[in-house]
């Protein structure tokens, strides 16, 4: 078998006992780039497989084993372009801490993934670059916005990825490709480095093979971060090493509100089975309401894209990025042209779109009736999940209410578009911890995912579940045919 | 009609921490262009700020000072506009939830006692700095000061005078000196100060429109900007026209202000809770634990000088004026108790020496008082030793002997001199021997410079009569 199609933790397996050498790793991943890449387009550029220093200069859980991060995680001295023509040529001065974490644990950065323009999009279609194809099927989106990172992992492009979850930038797509994407509570990985999107939302979390890889991952990045006043100073657990404990009576709440008409019947056929095999593994199930999700989109879209207008306002050509310094309008001060020329350039149709938006729900006159009314929702929101939590350990959904979608089929309508973050956005307002993995797959062989959410700070229970799941289905081992 | 004036301050002070607000480069100025800069305060993407405890401190502290009420809990919020000096065009500033509101600032103008209420202190940071190169067409940005720390403390518009606005700023900043939370060096920009000013028909409640002033850049400017707009707008009003709401410019040279930008071009700060900060929450003790700081402050001071320590109100008044006289003046206490003598020395000659610290210690300036005193040196020869201190570091005994100064009281020594003078000044001794007292004082004055100045003038007096009774 080649390298390319293990595990982060099988690789570790056999690294550890000798039996293969870090270059091997890179070969493999090398030539299967060289393969499917031209048809998948997962990395936002070319791969740096030559300058790679396999040899680690440090020994960790993760020694040897390359990494591959979206395109919005700054790694010194690289491209960090978030596919976006403003940032055309940036190359941040330092590490992420994500990123350093991974280096001190002996990984290495071999690429940048693609993504949606700043994370704003559900399928990878507004990168400045080129789209990213569903390696399931290429007429397919790949989800998104960590289209790049899902991509890549799904077809083997990658051990393992970083993305960023804002709405259900991890989850979703990890659904849509058919892997394992881990959103953690707010506050469990820093921020530091992540270029913001919404500050309040943002989570970066790891997109891998299989739970054991996700549980390993969080524990190599998880941490209080002195340089992220959001990040938590809460103990690391082991988390791989909680992985076997029995979910023999565990609550797991399905709430009705995520289960209503017009939902795929795959999806619902891929959960109700799902639902049936946990059953059967011991786990006790309660239908649950979860009153205020219907408002859950509105608050979201108005929360996050307030932060985004005011966190994208440092893209004006000053110091770094595009500068379109070109007068066309010969009747304005140079200042401001060289603002509306450059960011009228360099930002994507959905980046101006959502810049607007979020300007406009902070203006003055408007500020109470939604981004105060928004918190207001968003405060509720996470108290319905605080009721429940109370009774349960565990929720139980799909990740997105469809399997991947084609291309083209949403780019001209956002609000279709927004709604496929239907499921996914609610842990982030509430700052819940979230898993999607694969339960299922398509008549027309796309993978469906479910998704769990867990208590703030208690992603091994999340990982606890989901893993007894996996060991107990096929659905992780299924690959994409035909590329 | 008679207008009454109706002014408010806003007062910018830069925080004396070590390094930045939300990161580490160091709070300096006068460095090279473009060196005290890192991810944070350039706003790099993907960098985040996290908020310097000392800077915290030192605004709950002036809050704390000024009389207002903390806020257990305080949020950071972000101030959106577009400017190349602000490396992510928004401020992190604070707007609904401040370090302390409600206080106040009792100010005394020409005798008459005034509260000026104080709505708030908060904390947001600095811009960098845009220089335009002369002649060419394009602007450079600094970014060294951006990121570093800027206490707001806004107050009510209590005052009516440019005298009111100069006694409330002067006593401000004694006060945020006192504290030591910022030098308060308007010249320096570490003291900025924007006024809000209307004028409203005497008796009359509800306020005029408001014109914002800035570009002062000192006390004195304000009062003149003030008096100025008091002018413009009583013109205007007398003419029964409206006045435009506006921001408007100081200028120093031609002494009038300007038209900045209209109300309609005010910017929409779009403010909004900064995500990247969580909420501070002050407990109780912390909160006293910071009270426990905040040193006697400019008023009690005086107070206590004029009560306890039996200092004239106008040579208090001076002393407490500058924190370091006063340090000063209570450590030459400790070492030599003459308040009087002491506040004497430091009111002439050792204030016309500040360069803007005192170059002397305690212990060197209470040496130099006591030489005086003991008649070792004269008064005169007493300031030139605290010149050369001065000047040099050295130890006044050092300066007496090196420059024998050294008052001559010895009798033996004096007689020589005394002597001389006799017998150099027949008529002067005549004259006061035919009873004409003045010539005594000619005599002491010609021993004083037969001697240098050396002589210790009451001896040499003394001996001088005595010596005549012979002739």
């Amino acid at each position: 078998m080649k390298l390319n199609f293990l595990t982060a933790h099988e690789l570790q397996g056999l690294l550890k006992a000798k039996k293969i050498d870090p270059a091997q790793i890179i070969a493999d991943i090398e030539e299967r780039c060289r393969i499917v890449e031209p048809k998948i387009k997962a990395f936002a550029r070319a791969p740096f497989f030559k300058n790679v220093s396999f040899a680690p200069r440090h020994q960790g859980e993760l020694s040897g084993i390359p990494a591959v991060i979206k395109d919005n995680i700054c790694s010194d001295g690289d491209l960090t372009e978030c596919s976006s023509r403003i940032l055309e040529g940036f190359r941040p001065p330092y590490d992420a801490t994500v990123v350093e974490k991974l280096k001190a644990s002996g990984s290495f950065i071999i690429a940048k993934a693609n993504m949606d323009e700043f994370a704003f999009g559900s399928s990878c279609e507004t990168s400045c670059f080129y789209p990213t194809r569903n390696p399931w099927n290429t007429d397919h989106v790949p989800g998104g916005s960590s289209g790049g990172s899902a991509a890549s992992v799904a077809a083997d492009e990658a051990i393992f990825s970083l993305g960023s979850d804002t709405g259900g930038s991890i989850r979703q797509p990890a659904a849509l490709c058919g892997i394992v994407g881990l959103k953690p509570t707010y506050g469990r990985v820093s921020r530091y480095g992540l270029i913001a999107f919404a500050s309040s939302l943002d989570q970066i979390g790891p997109l891998t093979k299989d739970v054991r890889d996700s549980a390993l991952l969080l524990k190599v990045i998880a941490g209080h971060d002195e340089k992220d006043a959001t990040s938590v100073d809460i103990p690391v657990p082991d988390y791989p090493a909680l992985l076997g404990k029995d979910v023999k009576g565990m609550r797991v709440a399905i709430p009705r509100e995520y289960f209503v008409e017009g939902m795929d019947h795959e999806v619902r056929q891929a959960l109700s089975e799902a639902k049936n095999k946990l059953g059967s593994l011991g786990v006790t199930f309660g239908e649950v309401s979860l009153p205020h999700t219907e408002y859950a989109v509105a608050a979201y879209y108005i929360i996050a894209t307030a932060e985004a207008s005011s966190n994208l306002a440092r893209f004006d050509g000053v110091q770094y990025g595009l500068r379109n310094s070109e007068k066309t309008n010969t009747a304005q001060p140079p200042l401001i042209a060289m603002y509306k020329e450059t960011r009228g350039k360099g930002f994507g149709a959905e980046a101006k779109r959502r810049i607007i938006l979020g300007t406009y729900v902070l203006s003055s006159g408007y500020y109470d009736a939604y981004y105060l009314r928004a918190s207001k929702v968003r405060a509720l929101i996470k108290d319905d999940f605080d009721k429940v939590f109370k009774e349960f350990d565990l929720i139980l959904t799909p990740t997105s209410p469809t399997a991947a979608f084609k291309l083209g089929e949403k780019t001209n309508d956002p609000l279709n578009m927004y709604l496929s973050d239907i499921y996914t956005i609610s842990a982030n307002l509430a700052g819940l911890p979230a898993i999607s993995l694969p339960c299922g797959l398509t008549k027309k062989g796309l993978p469906i995912g479910m998704q769990i959410l867990g208590k703030p700070f208690e992603e091994e229970d999340i990982f606890r579940l989901a893993y007894q799941y996996e060991q107990n289905t096929v659905w992780h081992k299924a690959k994409p045919k035909g590329l | 009609m008679a207008y009454e004036a109706v002014i408010g301050l806003e007062v910018h002070v830069q925080l004396k921490t070590k390094t930045k607000s939300f990161c580490g480069c160091v709070n300096e100025f006068g460095l090279k262009e473009n060196t005290n800069i890192c991810p944070v305060c350039l706003g790099l993407p993907g960098s985040l700020p996290v908020l310097n405890q000392k800077a915290y401190k030192m605004s709950m502290k002036a809050g704390l000072a000024l009389g207002c009420i903390p806020r257990q809990c305080v949020k950071f919020d972000r101030k959106n506009y577009f400017y190349p000096d602000l490396p992510k065009n928004f401020q992190i500033s604070q707007y609904d939830m401040p370090f302390a509101e409600n206080g106040s600032l009792d100010i005394s103008v020409n005798g008459r006692n005034k509260k000026i209420r104080i709505k708030r202190v908060h904390l947001e940071e600095d811009a960098g700095k845009l220089i335009h190169p002369f002649g060419e067409s394009y602007s450079l940005v600094d970014f060294n000061r951006a990121g570093t720390p800027l206490l707001e403390i806004v107050s009510e518009p209590d005052m009516h005078s440019p005298e009111d606005a100069y006694q409330y700023l002067t006593d401000l900043k004694l006060i945020l000196q006192y504290l030591d939370v910022s030098d308060c060096d308007m010249e320096k920009g570490s003291l900025r100060c924007d006024a809000n000013i209307s004028l409203r028909p005497e008796g009359q409640a509800t306020l005029g429109t408001k014109a914002e002033l800035k570009n002062m850049n000192s006390f004195k400017a304000v009062k003149a900007a003030l008096a100025y707009e008091i002018m413009r707008q009583g013109k205007i009003l007398g003419n029964k026209e409206h006045i435009a709401q506006e921001t408007r410019l100081w200028d120093e040279k031609k002494e009038e202000t300007f038209t900045m930008r209209s109300k309609e071009e005010a910017h929409d700060y779009r403010y909004f809770p900064e995500p990247d900060l969580p909420l501070f929450v002050f407990s109780d003790a912390e909160v006293e634990e910071i009270r426990k700081t905040i040193p006697e402050l400019p008023k009690d001071r005086l107070r206590r000088f004029v009560s306890t320590l039996q200092v004239s109100e106008k040579d208090a008044v001076v002393l407490i004026s500058i924190k370091e006289l006063a340090d000063l003046f209570e450590a030459c206490l400790d070492l030599y108790n003459e308040p009087k003598k002491i506040a004497n020395w430091l009111i002439g000659p050792v204030l016309s020496h500040a360069r803007p610290s005192f170059p002397v210690t305690p212990e060197s300036l209470t040496k130099v008082i006591s030489l005086v005193e003991d008649g070792a040196v004269s008064n005169l020869a007493g300031k030139s030793i605290l010149a050369e201190m001065v000047e040099t570091g050295k130890s006044p005994q050092d300066i007496m002997r090196e420059k024998n100064l050294a008052q001559v009281s010895d009798p033996d020594e004096l007689k020589l001199v005394i002597d001389q003078v006799i017998a150099n000044n027949k008529k002067s001794v005549a004259d006061y021997l035919a009873g004409k007292d003045n010539a005594l004082m000619f005599l002491v004055g010609q021993v004083m410079r037969l001697s240098s100045g050396k002589a210790n003038p009451k001896a040499a007096k003394d001996m001088m009569t005595e010596r005549l009774k012979k002739c």
